[in-house]
């Protein structure tokens, strides 16, 4: 389980966190939604200890991962998989090589397990057949799906995703949200998606975070957002003209049936 | 007064994230294969890489310091071998490793500031946080561990590279011969001086990395910072390589 708890955090005398507080029990997935800059990339580099807040703690499974030594740390940050935003894939190795780099530093594995481990990741994010690219003759879009698979790679028990289909054709994201939810229901993987991506929320999330003036505005079931008249929240799910029910787009929704 | 505050201890600031990240990239060194690789790779890059470009600003070096002895030195009280005693502890004291130094600033320093930026920028060094990876050992400890490995190599073949443009230009000028080089050389040998040269390199080779990293590891805001983190890991370096030269003259000699 994840615990934040009253995360304050800011940078240059700007709070981009104010006493933040949320829970992420296991096997749930919680989509972080709110406008770009509103601290949600913040937010999850708390989670794992890449960022240190000013104010507040983050418990991994019980423990506050800003007080244990660095190597335990390091020891929790290896339950993690964390998809970044722009991929983050290193530059000087192949997409296989990127997909491989976590299981040969932290498994025993042989060669062949390994290569068996990083074609399965591959064929996972529907790239079968791209392991000797380097990462400069990748699409962005297939650049975040080597780095999804490179996430998944060590089978983490938390999964952190920065957008993850952002940047990617429709159908693309679609079958990244089929992965994710495969991830969560056959591994019971517990997730944090930070997402503009409506349609996607509806699709992958369990519970729903929303940012909003540097604190958590709004937390609720995707069900609830259907129910909500909390305006900020009303604003940006309206701009993404997303599909409820029969109807089709922003203009027609109402959140209030 | 918070503003001068902060101006006052900046570089007290500056000089504290510098030890840290020094000292951090060292303490953790968990999986020495991995570091043996990376070392082995950076030596690559950093030494045998650097190899032709040190090589001629060495022989250049030496070729026109052979030349300017001569002209201000040789005259009528001084014999030509002169010109071998002033070349070669030149080279072996001061123009070996301060040019190699300079040389190896801008080529190595901005390079090492350049890779070490870009994957900042682009998150590639949070992502190997994120694994579990001490990132400072991962990327820092191999180069500065390259660095001082091999400049010590590149200075010894500057030096020898550099007496041997001197000798050249004294044949081809017909300043004097290869013998009379050499005696002069002799002469005026003390075995101390290659030692110290030496220890400048292995100084010079530590402050540039070390400085490097440092500029990279912290680079912030995107393309330009990548940009900025390289002019000044190249402009540091120097500056430090100069300092460094006056205390190593200082207490050493």
């Amino acid at each position: 389980m994840i615990l934040l708890e009253h995360i304050t955090k800011q940078f240059n005398n700007t709070i981009v966190l104010r006493d933040v507080s949320l829970d992420i029990p296991e096997g749930e997935t919680l989509a972080v939604i709110g406008r770009s800059g509103s601290g949600k990339s913040v937010l999850i580099k708390h989670a794992v200890g890449l960022l240190t807040p000013d104010e507040g703690r983050v418990l991994v499974d019980g423990a506050n991962i800003h007080e244990v030594s660095y190597k335990e740390l390091r020891r929790i940050r290896r339950k993690f998989g964390v998809l970044f935003q722009g991929g983050a894939l290193f530059d000087s190795m192949s997409a296989f090589e990127n997909v491989a780099f976590p299981l040969r530093t932290f498994t025993g594995k042989s060669d062949e397990a390994i290569r068996s481990r990083v074609e399965t990741c591959l064929d996972m994010v529907q790239l079968p057949d791209i392991g000797k690219k380097m990462p400069s003759e990748l699409s962005g879009g297939m650049q975040k799906r080597v780095a999804l698979a490179r996430a998944i790679a060590l089978e983490p028990k938390y999964i952190i995703y920065d957008e993850p289909t952002s940047g990617l054709d429709p159908a693309t994201s679609n079958h990244i949200d089929e992965l994710i939810l495969s991830l969560n229901e056959k591994l019971r993987v517990t997730s944090i998606v930070i997402t503009h991506d409506m349609h996607s929320v509806l699709a992958i999330a369990d519970r729903v975070a929303f940012i909003h003036e540097a604190r958590i505005a709004w937390t609720g079931t995707v069900d609830d957002i259907h129910r909500t008249d909390h305006e900020s929240l009303l604003d940006f799910v309206r701009a993404n003209e997303y599909v409820i029910g029969e109807q089709t787009s922003a203009s027609e929704v109402s959140l209030h049936p | 007064m918070t503003y001068s505050l902060t101006w006052f201890l900046r570089p007290f600031t500056i000089l504290g994230r510098y030890s840290l990240l020094i000292f951090h990239a060292f303490v953790s060194l968990d999986d020495f294969r991995t570091y043996r690789k990376n070392t082995f790779n950076q030596m690559m890059r950093i030494g045998v890489e650097s190899i032709p470009i040190v090589a001629l600003a060495a022989a250049f070096s030496g070729a026109v310091t052979t030349v300017q002895v001569s002209y201000q030195l040789v005259s009528v009280f001084l014999p030509a071998t002169v010109i071998g005693s002033v070349v070669a502890p030149s080279m072996i004291l001061e123009l070996g490793p301060v040019v190699t130094g300079f040389i190896l600033a801008g080529r190595v320093g901005a390079r090492i500031a350049a890779e070490l930026g870009t994957m900042r920028v682009t998150e590639q060094i949070d992502a190997l946080e994120a694994m579990g990876l001490n990132s400072t050992s991962y990327l820092i400890a191999p180069r500065i561990l390259a660095g001082i490995i091999m400049f010590p190599m590149l200075y010894v073949a500057a030096c020898a590279i550099g007496i041997g443009g001197g000798i050249a230009v004294a044949n081809l000028g017909g300043y004097l011969t290869t013998q009379e080089f050499v005696q002069g050389a002799q002469d005026f040998f003390r075995p101390f001086d290659p030692y110290f040269g030496l220890s400048k390199a292995f100084v010079f080779g530590f402050i540039i990395t070390s400085v490097s990293c440092y500029m990279g590891y912290f680079t912030a805001g995107g393309a330009e910072g990548v940009g900025k983190s390289t002019t000044q890991a190249a402009v540091m370096s120097c500056v430090f390589i100069l300092i460094a030269d006056l205390v190593l003259a200082v207490t050493l000699l």
